[in-house]
Protein backbone atom coordinates (compact mmCIF):
# COMPACT_ATOMS: atom_id res chain seq x y z
CA UNK A 1 0.00 0.00 0.00
CA UNK A 2 1.21 3.41 -0.41
CA UNK A 3 1.42 5.76 2.31
CA UNK A 4 1.40 8.73 0.44
CA UNK A 5 -0.22 9.20 -3.09
CA UNK A 6 0.77 12.70 -4.72
CA UNK A 7 -1.04 13.50 -8.07
CA UNK A 8 -0.86 16.63 -10.53
CA UNK A 9 -0.05 18.73 -8.38
CA UNK A 10 0.91 22.44 -9.45
CA UNK A 11 1.41 25.56 -7.20
CA UNK A 12 2.10 28.70 -8.00
CA UNK A 13 3.67 32.12 -6.02
CA UNK A 14 2.25 34.66 -7.98
CA UNK A 15 3.80 34.06 -11.36
CA UNK A 16 5.86 31.64 -10.89
CA UNK A 17 5.48 28.07 -11.11
CA UNK A 18 6.91 25.51 -8.19
CA UNK A 19 5.14 22.67 -8.71
CA UNK A 20 3.97 21.92 -11.96
CA UNK A 21 2.28 18.88 -12.18
CA UNK A 22 3.70 16.91 -9.55
CA UNK A 23 2.94 13.55 -9.46
CA UNK A 24 5.04 10.43 -7.69
CA UNK A 25 3.84 8.16 -4.80
CA UNK A 26 5.82 6.51 -1.44
CA UNK A 27 4.98 2.57 -0.78
CA UNK A 28 5.00 2.18 2.93
CA UNK A 29 8.15 0.98 4.79
CA UNK A 30 10.53 2.55 2.37
CA UNK A 31 13.19 5.19 2.66
CA UNK A 32 12.53 7.85 0.12
CA UNK A 33 15.02 10.46 -0.88
CA UNK A 34 13.22 13.54 -2.51
CA UNK A 35 16.05 15.18 -4.42
CA UNK A 36 16.53 18.53 -5.80
CA UNK A 37 18.56 21.69 -6.19
CA UNK A 38 17.57 24.15 -4.00
CA UNK A 39 14.65 26.23 -4.68
CA UNK A 40 13.04 23.33 -6.87
CA UNK A 41 10.10 22.99 -4.68
CA UNK A 42 11.14 20.35 -2.12
CA UNK A 43 9.91 22.45 0.99
CA UNK A 44 6.36 23.23 -0.83
CA UNK A 45 5.67 19.86 -1.52
CA UNK A 46 6.16 18.65 1.99
CA UNK A 47 4.13 21.97 3.39
CA UNK A 48 1.17 20.88 0.85
CA UNK A 49 1.84 17.50 1.79
CA UNK A 50 1.25 18.83 5.82
CA UNK A 51 -2.12 21.18 4.52
CA UNK A 52 -0.09 24.49 5.22
CA UNK A 53 -0.14 25.71 2.12
CA UNK A 54 -2.38 24.96 -0.32
CA UNK A 55 -2.63 23.77 -3.93
CA UNK A 56 -3.57 25.24 -7.08
CA UNK A 57 -4.31 21.64 -8.00
CA UNK A 58 -4.33 18.34 -8.10
CA UNK A 59 -5.16 15.84 -4.57
CA UNK A 60 -2.82 14.65 -1.71
CA UNK A 61 -3.40 11.48 -0.42
CA UNK A 62 -1.74 10.24 3.36
CA UNK A 63 -2.69 6.88 4.55
CA UNK A 64 -5.55 6.85 1.91
CA UNK A 65 -7.45 10.30 3.45
CA UNK A 66 -7.21 13.52 1.42
CA UNK A 67 -5.04 15.75 2.93
CA UNK A 68 -6.81 19.52 3.09
CA UNK A 69 -5.44 22.74 3.66
CA UNK A 70 -5.93 24.69 7.10
CA UNK A 71 -7.50 22.31 9.02
CA UNK A 72 -5.94 18.57 8.16
CA UNK A 73 -6.71 15.84 9.98
CA UNK A 74 -4.08 13.18 8.02
CA UNK A 75 -1.01 14.70 9.88
CA UNK A 76 -2.06 12.29 12.77
CA UNK A 77 -0.45 9.55 10.59
CA UNK A 78 2.44 12.82 9.98
CA UNK A 79 5.63 13.20 12.17
CA UNK A 80 7.18 16.44 10.17
CA UNK A 81 10.87 17.37 10.86
CA UNK A 82 11.10 20.92 9.57
CA UNK A 83 14.44 21.88 8.11
CA UNK A 84 15.06 24.71 10.64
CA UNK A 85 13.63 23.19 14.10
CA UNK A 86 11.75 25.88 16.11
CA UNK A 87 10.71 25.11 19.73
CA UNK A 88 9.56 27.18 22.99
CA UNK A 89 12.52 28.02 24.06
CA UNK A 90 11.85 28.98 27.60
CA UNK A 91 10.77 24.70 27.80
CA UNK A 92 13.33 22.41 28.50
CA UNK A 93 13.15 18.84 25.76
CA UNK A 94 10.94 16.71 27.95
CA UNK A 95 8.36 19.90 29.16
CA UNK A 96 7.94 20.29 25.13
CA UNK A 97 7.85 16.61 24.41
CA UNK A 98 5.73 16.45 27.05
CA UNK A 99 3.08 19.51 25.22
CA UNK A 100 3.35 17.81 21.61
CA UNK A 101 2.37 14.57 23.48
CA UNK A 102 -0.91 15.67 24.94
CA UNK A 103 -1.71 17.21 21.97
CA UNK A 104 -1.59 14.30 19.74
CA UNK A 105 -3.99 12.77 22.76
CA UNK A 106 -1.42 9.98 24.43
CA UNK A 107 -1.79 9.50 28.10
CA UNK A 108 0.44 10.61 30.45
CA UNK A 109 2.36 7.09 31.36
CA UNK A 110 2.80 6.66 27.61
CA UNK A 111 4.05 10.26 27.08
CA UNK A 112 6.67 9.70 30.19
CA UNK A 113 8.25 6.02 28.22
CA UNK A 114 7.88 7.31 25.03
CA UNK A 115 9.88 10.69 25.77
CA UNK A 116 13.06 8.63 27.83
CA UNK A 117 13.00 6.07 24.92
CA UNK A 118 13.28 8.75 22.15
CA UNK A 119 15.37 11.30 23.99
CA UNK A 120 17.88 8.10 24.84
CA UNK A 121 17.54 7.26 20.78
CA UNK A 122 18.79 10.68 19.96
CA UNK A 123 20.96 11.09 22.55
CA UNK A 124 19.28 13.91 24.47
CA UNK A 125 18.72 12.20 27.98
CA UNK A 126 20.88 14.22 30.21
CA UNK A 127 19.38 17.60 29.35
CA UNK A 128 17.00 19.06 31.34
CA UNK A 129 17.98 22.85 30.45
CA UNK A 130 15.80 25.01 28.92
CA UNK A 131 16.10 24.53 24.61
CA UNK A 132 16.83 28.29 24.73
CA UNK A 133 20.95 26.71 24.90
CA UNK A 134 20.74 24.00 22.29
CA UNK A 135 22.60 23.95 19.65
CA UNK A 136 21.40 23.18 15.70
CA UNK A 137 22.30 19.62 15.90
CA UNK A 138 20.33 19.64 19.40
CA UNK A 139 18.05 21.09 17.80
CA UNK A 140 17.76 19.12 14.99
CA UNK A 141 17.78 15.69 17.07
CA UNK A 142 15.25 16.85 19.39
CA UNK A 143 13.02 17.94 16.11
CA UNK A 144 13.57 13.96 15.47
CA UNK A 145 12.34 13.21 18.90
CA UNK A 146 9.15 14.93 18.80
CA UNK A 147 8.20 13.95 15.11
CA UNK A 148 8.57 10.64 15.83
CA UNK A 149 6.58 11.06 19.49
CA UNK A 150 3.33 9.64 18.33
CA UNK A 151 4.69 7.09 16.24
CA UNK A 152 3.73 8.01 13.13
CA UNK A 153 3.44 6.10 10.10
CA UNK A 154 4.90 8.96 7.74
CA UNK A 155 8.05 10.76 8.91
CA UNK A 156 8.43 13.76 6.85
CA UNK A 157 12.17 15.08 6.94
CA UNK A 158 12.63 18.72 5.36
CA UNK A 159 16.62 18.98 4.65
CA UNK A 160 17.33 17.02 7.98
CA UNK A 161 21.00 16.98 7.40
CA UNK A 162 22.06 20.36 5.34
CA UNK A 163 23.00 22.20 7.85
CA UNK A 164 24.44 19.50 10.47
CA UNK A 165 28.57 19.14 10.76
CA UNK A 166 29.72 15.65 9.89
CA UNK A 167 29.74 14.13 12.54
CA UNK A 168 25.92 15.47 13.43
CA UNK A 169 24.66 14.03 9.75
CA UNK A 170 26.05 10.59 10.21
CA UNK A 171 24.07 10.32 13.76
CA UNK A 172 20.36 12.22 12.01
CA UNK A 173 21.30 9.39 9.25
CA UNK A 174 21.65 6.51 11.60
CA UNK A 175 18.42 7.57 13.32
CA UNK A 176 16.62 7.77 10.38
CA UNK A 177 17.36 4.19 9.36
CA UNK A 178 16.85 2.55 12.23
CA UNK A 179 13.45 3.71 12.48
CA UNK A 180 12.96 2.60 8.86
CA UNK A 181 11.07 -1.34 10.65
CA UNK A 182 8.22 1.03 12.00
CA UNK A 183 7.28 4.05 9.87
CA UNK A 184 7.58 5.15 6.32
CA UNK A 185 10.47 8.23 6.03
CA UNK A 186 10.35 10.64 3.09
CA UNK A 187 13.15 12.68 3.43
CA UNK A 188 14.40 15.77 1.19
CA UNK A 189 18.00 16.48 0.51
CA UNK A 190 20.61 17.86 -1.63
CA UNK A 191 23.28 15.73 -0.50
CA UNK A 192 23.73 12.63 -2.70
CA UNK A 193 25.67 10.99 -0.27
CA UNK A 194 23.04 10.77 2.26
CA UNK A 195 20.72 9.46 -0.02
CA UNK A 196 22.94 6.22 -1.64
CA UNK A 197 23.54 6.01 2.38
CA UNK A 198 19.74 5.24 3.20
CA UNK A 199 17.25 5.71 0.57
CA UNK A 200 15.69 2.72 -1.23
CA UNK A 201 13.78 4.84 -3.42
CA UNK A 202 14.51 8.20 -4.89
CA UNK A 203 12.36 10.84 -6.92
CA UNK A 204 14.62 13.71 -8.53
CA UNK A 205 12.31 17.03 -8.25
CA UNK A 206 13.71 19.29 -11.78
CA UNK A 207 11.70 22.20 -12.23
CA UNK A 208 8.65 21.17 -10.94
CA UNK A 209 8.17 18.02 -11.98
CA UNK A 210 9.97 14.41 -11.10
CA UNK A 211 12.15 14.42 -13.58
CA UNK A 212 13.37 10.58 -12.63
CA UNK A 213 12.08 8.41 -9.72
CA UNK A 214 11.98 4.73 -8.71
CA UNK A 215 14.24 2.32 -6.71
CA UNK A 216 18.22 3.32 -6.70
CA UNK A 217 18.92 -0.29 -8.56
CA UNK A 218 16.69 1.15 -11.38
CA UNK A 219 17.68 4.61 -11.46
CA UNK A 220 21.00 3.12 -11.53
CA UNK A 221 19.92 0.97 -14.25
CA UNK A 222 18.14 3.80 -16.49
CA UNK A 223 21.26 4.86 -17.98
CA UNK A 224 21.70 3.22 -21.36
CA UNK A 225 25.56 1.57 -20.46
CA UNK A 226 27.77 2.06 -17.90
CA UNK A 227 31.95 2.56 -18.13
CA UNK A 228 34.19 0.05 -18.17
CA UNK A 229 37.26 1.08 -16.91
CA UNK A 230 40.15 -1.77 -17.35
CA UNK A 231 43.32 -2.12 -15.53
CA UNK A 232 46.63 -3.47 -17.37
CA UNK A 233 50.34 -4.32 -16.25
CA UNK A 234 52.24 -2.02 -17.85
CA UNK A 235 51.67 0.99 -20.46
CA UNK A 236 52.59 -0.91 -23.46
CA UNK A 237 49.56 -3.21 -22.91
CA UNK A 238 47.35 -0.29 -22.07
CA UNK A 239 48.12 0.99 -25.76
CA UNK A 240 48.43 -2.23 -27.58
CA UNK A 241 44.85 -2.80 -26.25
CA UNK A 242 43.90 1.04 -27.45
CA UNK A 243 45.20 0.21 -30.76
CA UNK A 244 43.11 -3.04 -31.29
CA UNK A 245 39.29 -2.20 -29.59
CA UNK A 246 39.02 1.78 -30.02
CA UNK A 247 36.85 3.97 -28.27
CA UNK A 248 38.44 3.93 -24.91
CA UNK A 249 40.27 6.66 -23.37
CA UNK A 250 43.43 7.07 -21.26
CA UNK A 251 42.69 7.37 -17.48
CA UNK A 252 45.61 7.25 -16.00
CA UNK A 253 48.68 5.39 -17.15
CA UNK A 254 47.99 1.58 -17.02
CA UNK A 255 44.25 2.68 -17.48
CA UNK A 256 41.38 2.69 -20.20
CA UNK A 257 38.36 3.80 -19.50
CA UNK A 258 35.19 3.08 -22.19
CA UNK A 259 31.89 5.28 -21.68
CA UNK A 260 28.54 4.15 -22.95
CA UNK A 261 29.14 0.39 -22.89
CA UNK A 262 26.72 -2.33 -22.58
CA UNK A 263 27.13 -5.93 -21.32
CA UNK A 264 27.81 -7.53 -24.75
CA UNK A 265 30.31 -4.54 -25.25
CA UNK A 266 32.22 -6.17 -22.47
CA UNK A 267 32.28 -9.50 -23.45
CA UNK A 268 33.51 -8.43 -26.51
CA UNK A 269 36.27 -6.74 -25.10
CA UNK A 270 37.22 -9.85 -23.14
CA UNK A 271 36.87 -11.99 -26.16
CA UNK A 272 39.81 -9.40 -27.50
CA UNK A 273 41.68 -9.86 -24.89
CA UNK A 274 42.40 -13.16 -24.92
CA UNK A 275 42.67 -13.93 -28.34
CA UNK A 276 45.23 -11.27 -28.48
CA UNK A 277 46.57 -12.65 -25.38
CA UNK A 278 46.77 -9.06 -23.23
CA UNK A 279 47.28 -9.94 -19.65
CA UNK A 280 45.02 -7.69 -17.28
CA UNK A 281 45.01 -6.44 -13.38
CA UNK A 282 41.41 -5.95 -13.25
CA UNK A 283 38.01 -4.92 -14.92
CA UNK A 284 35.62 -3.26 -13.49
CA UNK A 285 32.11 -1.91 -14.75
CA UNK A 286 31.94 1.48 -12.71
CA UNK A 287 28.40 2.05 -11.19
CA UNK A 288 27.29 5.76 -12.19
CA UNK A 289 27.07 8.22 -9.45
CA UNK A 290 23.84 9.75 -8.10
CA UNK A 291 25.46 12.71 -8.82
CA UNK A 292 26.65 12.07 -12.42
CA UNK A 293 22.30 11.46 -12.98
CA UNK A 294 21.58 14.30 -10.88
CA UNK A 295 24.11 16.49 -13.43
CA UNK A 296 22.54 15.02 -15.71
CA UNK A 297 18.73 15.31 -15.34
CA UNK A 298 19.32 19.08 -14.51
CA UNK A 299 21.47 19.19 -17.82
CA UNK A 300 24.44 20.79 -16.73
CA UNK B 1 -9.57 19.15 25.76
CA UNK B 2 -6.46 17.73 26.24
CA UNK B 3 -5.14 19.64 23.31
CA UNK B 4 -6.64 23.29 24.90
CA UNK B 5 -4.94 22.80 28.05
CA UNK B 6 -1.79 21.58 26.98
CA UNK B 7 -1.45 24.65 24.82
CA UNK B 8 -2.74 26.88 27.19
CA UNK B 9 -0.45 25.42 29.88
CA UNK B 10 2.50 26.40 27.18
CA UNK B 11 0.81 30.28 26.92
CA UNK B 12 1.31 30.61 30.52
CA UNK B 13 4.47 28.98 31.13
CA UNK B 14 5.78 31.53 28.53
CA UNK B 15 3.97 34.50 30.06
CA UNK B 16 5.98 33.80 33.28
CA UNK B 17 9.27 32.77 32.66
CA UNK B 18 9.69 35.05 29.71
CA UNK B 19 9.33 37.65 32.34
CA UNK B 20 5.87 39.61 31.45
CA UNK B 21 4.09 38.35 33.82
CA UNK B 22 6.27 40.22 36.25
CA UNK B 23 6.72 43.18 34.22
CA UNK B 24 2.67 43.22 34.26
CA UNK B 25 2.28 43.19 37.75
CA UNK B 26 4.67 45.48 38.40
CA UNK B 27 3.33 48.16 35.70
CA UNK B 28 -0.01 47.13 37.56
CA UNK B 29 0.65 48.01 40.35
CA UNK B 30 2.51 51.18 39.51
CA UNK B 31 -0.29 52.68 38.11
CA UNK B 32 -2.20 51.47 41.04
CA UNK B 33 -0.16 53.32 43.49
CA UNK B 34 0.31 56.71 41.18
CA UNK B 35 -3.14 58.05 40.93
CA UNK B 36 -3.75 58.33 44.74
CA UNK B 37 -0.12 59.54 44.96
CA UNK B 38 -0.75 62.17 42.43
CA UNK B 39 -3.63 63.36 44.30
CA UNK B 40 -1.86 63.40 47.53
CA UNK B 41 0.82 65.73 45.96
CA UNK B 42 -1.57 68.14 44.06
CA UNK B 43 -1.38 70.74 46.64
CA UNK B 44 2.16 70.30 47.11
CA UNK B 45 3.29 70.73 43.85
CA UNK B 46 1.07 73.84 43.38
CA UNK B 47 1.94 75.39 46.24
CA UNK B 48 6.14 75.63 45.01
CA UNK B 49 4.60 76.33 41.60
CA UNK B 50 1.90 79.10 43.33
CA UNK B 51 4.63 82.04 44.06
CA UNK B 52 5.82 81.39 39.89
CA UNK B 53 2.47 81.78 39.06
CA UNK B 54 2.00 85.16 41.12
CA UNK B 55 4.67 86.53 39.20
CA UNK B 56 2.71 86.22 36.29
CA UNK B 57 -0.38 88.01 38.25
CA UNK B 58 -1.93 83.87 39.14
CA UNK B 59 -3.66 83.56 42.72
CA UNK B 60 -3.80 79.88 43.73
CA UNK B 61 -6.35 79.30 46.28
CA UNK B 62 -6.47 76.69 48.75
CA UNK B 63 -6.66 73.10 46.67
CA UNK B 64 -9.13 70.50 47.98
CA UNK B 65 -8.18 67.33 47.16
CA UNK B 66 -10.40 63.95 47.25
CA UNK B 67 -11.39 60.62 45.80
CA UNK B 68 -12.07 62.09 42.68
CA UNK B 69 -9.30 64.25 42.36
CA UNK B 70 -8.02 60.35 42.41
CA UNK B 71 -9.91 58.81 40.16
CA UNK B 72 -9.94 61.21 37.65
CA UNK B 73 -6.21 60.65 37.38
CA UNK B 74 -6.84 56.85 37.03
CA UNK B 75 -8.92 57.45 34.13
CA UNK B 76 -6.50 59.94 32.67
CA UNK B 77 -3.89 57.41 33.26
CA UNK B 78 -5.60 53.94 31.95
CA UNK B 79 -5.50 54.94 28.22
CA UNK B 80 -1.67 54.49 28.70
CA UNK B 81 -1.62 51.83 30.36
CA UNK B 82 -3.80 50.15 27.42
CA UNK B 83 -1.30 50.71 24.94
CA UNK B 84 1.25 49.68 26.85
CA UNK B 85 -0.50 45.93 27.38
CA UNK B 86 -1.75 46.00 23.30
CA UNK B 87 2.25 46.88 22.54
CA UNK B 88 3.14 43.99 24.81
CA UNK B 89 1.00 41.63 23.49
CA UNK B 90 1.16 42.52 19.67
CA UNK B 91 3.74 39.87 19.61
CA UNK B 92 1.49 37.20 20.80
CA UNK B 93 0.89 35.27 17.14
CA UNK B 94 3.44 36.91 15.18
CA UNK B 95 6.23 35.98 17.15
CA UNK B 96 5.27 32.34 16.44
CA UNK B 97 4.92 32.88 12.69
CA UNK B 98 8.33 34.67 12.43
CA UNK B 99 10.07 31.50 14.30
CA UNK B 100 8.02 29.19 13.08
CA UNK B 101 6.82 27.55 16.30
CA UNK B 102 3.21 27.05 15.34
CA UNK B 103 4.38 24.40 12.53
CA UNK B 104 5.18 22.04 14.96
CA UNK B 105 2.08 22.15 17.00
CA UNK B 106 -0.42 21.94 13.79
CA UNK B 107 1.55 19.21 12.37
CA UNK B 108 0.91 17.36 15.70
CA UNK B 109 -2.63 18.00 14.69
CA UNK B 110 -3.30 20.89 17.08
CA UNK B 111 -6.97 22.40 15.81
CA UNK B 112 -6.09 26.44 15.02
CA UNK B 113 -8.62 27.12 16.52
CA UNK B 114 -7.28 25.99 19.74
CA UNK B 115 -4.19 28.46 19.32
CA UNK B 116 -6.55 31.64 19.01
CA UNK B 117 -8.57 30.43 22.12
CA UNK B 118 -5.57 30.33 24.17
CA UNK B 119 -4.00 33.06 23.16
CA UNK B 120 -7.53 34.95 24.11
CA UNK B 121 -8.27 33.70 27.53
CA UNK B 122 -4.58 34.60 27.94
CA UNK B 123 -4.66 38.08 27.15
CA UNK B 124 -8.20 38.73 28.65
CA UNK B 125 -6.66 37.11 32.02
CA UNK B 126 -4.04 38.96 32.21
CA UNK B 127 -6.03 42.00 31.19
CA UNK B 128 -9.03 41.17 34.07
CA UNK B 129 -6.06 40.36 36.54
CA UNK B 130 -3.85 43.70 35.65
CA UNK B 131 -6.98 45.98 35.69
CA UNK B 132 -8.48 44.46 39.44
CA UNK B 133 -4.88 44.67 40.97
CA UNK B 134 -5.03 48.67 39.77
CA UNK B 135 -8.87 49.19 40.67
CA UNK B 136 -8.07 47.68 43.84
CA UNK B 137 -4.84 49.73 44.96
CA UNK B 138 -6.47 52.86 44.03
CA UNK B 139 -9.93 52.23 45.84
CA UNK B 140 -7.87 50.99 48.59
CA UNK B 141 -5.66 54.28 48.78
CA UNK B 142 -8.81 56.45 47.91
CA UNK B 143 -10.43 54.81 51.06
CA UNK B 144 -7.76 55.16 53.23
CA UNK B 145 -7.50 58.72 52.95
CA UNK B 146 -10.89 60.13 51.80
CA UNK B 147 -14.06 58.72 50.65
CA UNK B 148 -14.92 56.37 47.76
CA UNK B 149 -18.68 57.89 48.28
CA UNK B 150 -18.05 61.03 46.23
CA UNK B 151 -17.47 59.22 42.88
CA UNK B 152 -20.74 57.97 41.42
CA UNK B 153 -21.14 55.06 38.71
CA UNK B 154 -17.34 54.16 39.65
CA UNK B 155 -17.58 50.58 39.18
CA UNK B 156 -19.81 50.64 36.22
CA UNK B 157 -17.14 53.59 34.55
CA UNK B 158 -14.34 51.41 35.47
CA UNK B 159 -16.19 48.64 33.61
CA UNK B 160 -16.06 50.98 30.35
CA UNK B 161 -12.62 50.82 30.56
CA UNK B 162 -12.07 47.35 31.08
CA UNK B 163 -14.05 46.60 28.62
CA UNK B 164 -12.92 48.32 26.00
CA UNK B 165 -9.75 46.71 27.01
CA UNK B 166 -11.58 43.50 26.08
CA UNK B 167 -12.39 44.55 22.34
CA UNK B 168 -9.03 45.31 21.91
CA UNK B 169 -7.84 42.49 22.75
CA UNK B 170 -10.21 41.00 20.35
CA UNK B 171 -8.73 43.18 17.53
CA UNK B 172 -5.16 42.40 18.24
CA UNK B 173 -6.39 38.61 17.89
CA UNK B 174 -8.30 39.52 14.44
CA UNK B 175 -4.88 41.42 13.22
CA UNK B 176 -2.50 38.76 14.44
CA UNK B 177 -4.67 36.02 12.46
CA UNK B 178 -3.73 37.85 9.19
CA UNK B 179 -1.10 40.25 9.60
CA UNK B 180 2.73 39.08 10.19
CA UNK B 181 4.62 41.50 12.27
CA UNK B 182 3.88 43.13 15.66
CA UNK B 183 4.29 46.49 14.21
CA UNK B 184 1.50 45.77 11.88
CA UNK B 185 -0.80 44.47 14.90
CA UNK B 186 -0.41 47.67 16.99
CA UNK B 187 -1.33 49.61 14.55
CA UNK B 188 -4.27 47.90 13.27
CA UNK B 189 -5.36 48.12 16.87
CA UNK B 190 -4.56 52.21 17.15
CA UNK B 191 -6.49 52.62 13.75
CA UNK B 192 -9.59 50.97 15.13
CA UNK B 193 -9.18 52.89 18.25
CA UNK B 194 -9.08 56.36 15.89
CA UNK B 195 -12.11 55.04 13.91
CA UNK B 196 -14.02 54.52 16.82
CA UNK B 197 -13.43 58.00 17.86
CA UNK B 198 -13.94 59.75 14.78
CA UNK B 199 -17.18 58.25 14.10
CA UNK B 200 -18.04 59.47 17.76
CA UNK B 201 -17.45 62.77 17.02
CA UNK B 202 -20.84 62.40 14.78
CA UNK B 203 -23.90 63.68 17.03
CA UNK B 204 -25.96 60.27 15.20
CA UNK B 205 -23.13 57.69 16.18
CA UNK B 206 -21.81 59.23 18.92
CA UNK B 207 -23.42 56.60 21.77
CA UNK B 208 -23.23 53.57 19.30
CA UNK B 209 -18.76 53.48 19.66
CA UNK B 210 -17.38 51.12 21.57
CA UNK B 211 -14.69 54.54 22.67
CA UNK B 212 -17.87 56.03 24.16
CA UNK B 213 -17.55 53.80 27.11
CA UNK B 214 -14.45 56.01 27.54
CA UNK B 215 -16.62 58.62 29.20
CA UNK B 216 -15.64 58.12 32.95
CA UNK B 217 -15.66 61.36 33.73
CA UNK B 218 -19.46 62.40 33.06
CA UNK B 219 -20.05 59.04 34.88
CA UNK B 220 -18.60 59.83 37.92
CA UNK B 221 -19.78 63.62 37.72
CA UNK B 222 -23.44 61.71 37.67
CA UNK B 223 -23.37 63.85 34.64
CA UNK B 224 -24.24 60.85 32.21
CA UNK B 225 -26.59 58.33 32.74
CA UNK B 226 -25.25 54.53 32.64
CA UNK B 227 -28.46 53.68 30.56
CA UNK B 228 -26.62 55.61 27.82
CA UNK B 229 -23.93 53.54 26.92
CA UNK B 230 -26.42 50.15 26.77
CA UNK B 231 -25.99 50.60 23.17
CA UNK B 232 -22.35 50.97 22.95
CA UNK B 233 -21.98 47.77 25.46
CA UNK B 234 -23.93 45.89 23.25
CA UNK B 235 -22.24 46.96 19.78
CA UNK B 236 -18.92 46.14 21.73
CA UNK B 237 -19.84 42.98 22.41
CA UNK B 238 -21.58 42.09 19.18
CA UNK B 239 -17.88 43.54 17.84
CA UNK B 240 -15.91 41.51 19.88
CA UNK B 241 -17.66 38.06 18.95
CA UNK B 242 -17.27 39.70 15.36
CA UNK B 243 -13.95 39.56 15.82
CA UNK B 244 -13.21 36.37 17.18
CA UNK B 245 -15.72 34.52 14.55
CA UNK B 246 -14.01 36.28 11.79
CA UNK B 247 -9.91 35.50 13.25
CA UNK B 248 -10.50 31.46 13.42
CA UNK B 249 -11.96 31.76 9.69
CA UNK B 250 -9.04 34.14 8.67
CA UNK B 251 -6.59 32.02 10.26
CA UNK B 252 -8.06 28.37 8.79
CA UNK B 253 -7.16 29.72 5.79
CA UNK B 254 -3.93 31.13 6.58
CA UNK B 255 -0.31 29.76 4.31
CA UNK B 256 1.86 28.59 7.80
Amino acid sequence: MNILEISHVTKTFGTKAVLNDLSFFVPEHSVFGFIGQNGAGKTTTMKIVLGLLESNQGEVLVNGEKVTFGQNCTNKYIGYLPDVPEFYDFMTPREYLSMCGRITGMCREEIREKSAELLKVVGLEGENKRIKGFSRGMKQRLGIAQALLNSPKLLICDEPTSALDPMGRKEVLDILSSVREHTTVVFSTHILSDVERICDRIAFLHEGKVALRGTLEEIRHIRNGDSIEIEFPTEQDADIFSGIYSGGRKAGRTKLLFCKRTERDMLQMMECLSQNLIPILRMEKLEPSLEDLFLEVVGK
Amino acid sequence: MRQLKAFIKKELLEQLRGGRAVILGILFCLFGIMNPATAKMLPWLLAIMSEQLAESGMHITEIEVDAMTSWTQFFKNMPMLLIVFIVMFSGIMTAEYQKGTLINVITKGLKRWKILISKLLIMSVFWTAGYLITFAITYGYNAYFWDNHIAQNLCFAAFGYYFVGLWLISIVLLASAVLKSASGVTLFAGAAVIISYLSGFLPALREYVPTFLLNANELLMGAADRSRCSAAVGITLFLMVFNGVLSVLLFNKRML
